[in-house]
């Protein structure tokens, strides 16, 4: 297995938003994550992608805090979870796989909710309507919206803290292209307005490569590689065989990346 | 104000019970209609209709006791069966319409295990015999006010029924109503929805933010009592303009006890919904917390009915302490000092569950 040594080991860990060291997840026979270590620096975009049931998920919730690892440690902003919750809910800003919010409630009154978590006023909320074009559906009830006017609530509500790191699972999963490629510039728009950290989990090679830096490949618990896309795809490829991200999953795991 | 998690978090709530016109149905209007429903079944309001059993006896008809009794009464046949109807207007009692089926013993003695009829009437050598069920007290009521008829009110004594405000059915069946209104809102909106919610993932997003536990928790209660206080409001002013329902002890008690029973649900709510996030199998925790108190608690008739051996037992259930205070401030005049002891331990219950269901709370 062919693994890009990071630059990251040469600079400060005062520089990085996270890092996640030797980190473990079990359930009963089950090897969630299995030993994952990996870094992100300020400003940096990572995706995270693989098949269903590769781990993605569980890596991504433990270093939002949701769950517990087995073993390992999780420092965003150089801080451990344990004893610095509050702070670090604040700087977060997250949007789960399959969210649902309240049925019955506005788009405003759900920004307003939480809004309210963080102090945030009628302008950032306002703000934030504009950014994921839903100011037009601000009065709309939640269960009205459409697949991907939820996703875009749930993005706005990521995006309503001003968080210096966003983790977003799988934000564009089941969308059509054209709302998909909406999520995606104004995620675009955001790397180039401010200088935040991402981390993206995804199954579809073009996201990953429109929006991030740095792929990691993850399957049964395991980065199997990481990189720039580039360098991933040319280190595996050769003259005869030009591979795509696809194939290179293929290659090193005999399964397709969207199973 | 608008600022603050806490007050967002019990609009939030107000708003979903607001706009969904089922939950109004069945939290306020469902009350009021069986309220209304029982009431008028257990008292002299409106006509009842009891249905009795002849055994038909050629005798019977020539016979002075029953000849006398059914004298000017409409009759009719259907399937065989003559079929007389006879009304007993008593201005105390009010008007009870008895429908009296003359049959053979057989098919007497089946419409009686069917519950059809309540009494069965055979003469005999000038005598008339009563078979009825010695447990069913409707059954007893319709053989005393038969007999007393049927004799025409010979060797009887008076009876005085007691329709003094305080002493009638629906007096004693509004507070039950009430109290088991308190526990099916409190344990199917709070257990209920906290474990959809966690079934949903909405708890895990919610725990994702700053927002603290704690304040989520307490704006299900706050949430709920008011809710609450509605729907017992709703269903006092009906039983109030209805059927002239009285509070006859102290309202300052009676807000209290009423709080207690609220925290005490509330408790029992968070601990039944501490770590399940299957809806099926919250469900059946919230049938397995009300359905034994809903049978027990002496809601809609008294469980001093069921044996001496589990009383105290069905006393301690936090439905039954709720339901026994408030009726006491409704009827008996209770004050404060009256109901402490009910109130410190519905206070408790509510305090116990919630610290063991917080610290066993699955919130991801």
């Amino acid at each position: 297995m062919k693994t890009e040594k990071s630059i990251n080991e040469f600079i400060n860990p005062q520089d990085l938003d996270i890092r996640v060291i030797n980190i473990k997840k079990f359930f009963k026979d089950i090897k969630a994550v299995d030993g994952v270590s990996l870094e992100i620096r300020k400003g940096e975009f990572i995706a995270l992608v693989g098949p269903n049931g590769a781990g993605k998920t569980t890596l991504v919730e433990m270093i939002e805090g949701l769950q517990s690892p087995d073993s390992g440690e999780v420092y965003i902003k150089g801080k451990l979870w344990k004893g610095n919750e509050d702070t670090l809910r604040r700087i977060l800003g997250i949007s789960l796989q399959e969210t649902y919010f309240f049925d019955k409630i506005t788009v405003l009154e759900t920004l307003n909710l939480f809004a309210s978590f963080y102090g945030l006023g009628e302008d950032r909320i306002k703000y934030i309507l504009e950014l994921v074009n839903l100011d037009m559906k601000s009065k709309v009830y939640v269960n009205n919206l459409s697949g991907g006017q939820k996703q875009k609530l749930a993005l706005g509500i990521a995006l309503l803290n001003n968080a210096e790191i966003l983790l977003l699972d799988e934000p564009t999963t089941g969308l059509d292209p054209s709302s998909r490629r909406e999520i995606w510039n104004i995620l675009k728009r955001l790397k180039e307005q401010r200088n935040i950290s991402m981390i993206l989990t995804t199954h579809y090679m073009e996201e990953a490569e429109f929006l991030c830096e740095r792929i990691i490949i993850m399957d049964k618990g395991k980065i199997l590689a990481e990189g720039q896309l580039n360098k991933l795809l040319s280190d595996y490829s050769n003259e005869s065989n030009k591979m795509n991200l696809n194939d290179l999953f293929l290659s090193m795991t005999g399964r397709h990346l969207d199973e | 104000m608008l600022k603050r998690p806490l007050f967002q978090l019990i609009l939030v709530q107000l708003k979903e019970f607001c706009r969904e016109p089922g939950i109004l149905y069945w939290g306020i209007g469902f009350p009021v209609l069986m309220a209304w429903g029982l009431g008028i079944a257990f008292t002299n309001k409106g006509s009842l209709v009891r249905n009795i059993a002849v055994i038909e006896n050629r005798i019977i008809i020539e016979n002075n006791v029953l000849r006398n009794f059914l004298a000017n009464s409409e009759s009719y046949i259907t399937n065989d069966e003559k079929i007389y109807k006879k009304t007993i207007v008593d201005k105390k009692l009010g008007k009870i319409n008895y429908k009296i089926i003359f049959t053979s013993k057989e098919k007497a003695f089946i419409l009686l295990k069917r519950g059809t009829v309540l009494v069965i009437l055979e003469e005999k050598d000038g005598k008339v015999k009563y078979y009825f069920d010695p447990m069913s007290n409707d059954a007893q009521l319709v053989y005393l006010q038969l007999s007393r008829e049927i004799n025409n009110n010979k060797n009887f004594d008076y009876i005085i029924p007691l329709i003094e405000t305080g002493t009638r059915y629906i007096d004693f069946l509004i507070p039950g109503l009430i109290s088991m209104g308190v526990m099916m809102s409190i344990m199917w909106g709070i257990s209920y929805s906290l474990i959809e919610k966690r079934s949903k993932k909405l708890l895990r997003r919610l725990i994702a933010t700053p927002m603290k536990k704690t304040s989520f928790l307490f704006s299900h209660f706050a949430a709920r009592f008011i809710l609450c206080c509605t729907e017992a409001a709703c269903l006092f002013f009906f039983a109030y303009f209805y059927f002239d329902i009285k509070i006859e002890g102290s309202l300052i008690a009676l807000f209290i006890i009423f709080l207690s029973g609220v925290i005490a649900f509330t408790g029992i709510a968070i601990f039944a919904s501490s770590r399940t996030s299957k809806t099926e199998i919250g469900n059946g925790l919230v049938n397995v917390v009300v359905m034994p108190m809903m049978v027990l608690s002496g809601v809609f008739f008294s469980y001093h009915n069921f044996p001496e051996a589990v009383i105290p037992f069905i006393q301690k259930l936090p439905l039954t302490m709720l339901a026994d205070g408030i009726r006491s401030i409704f009827i008996e005049g209770a004050v404060l000092k009256d109901v402490i002891m009910e109130v410190f331990y519905l206070l408790g219950t509510g305090i116990l569950f919630f610290l063991a269901g917080f610290k066993i709370y699955k919130w991801y």
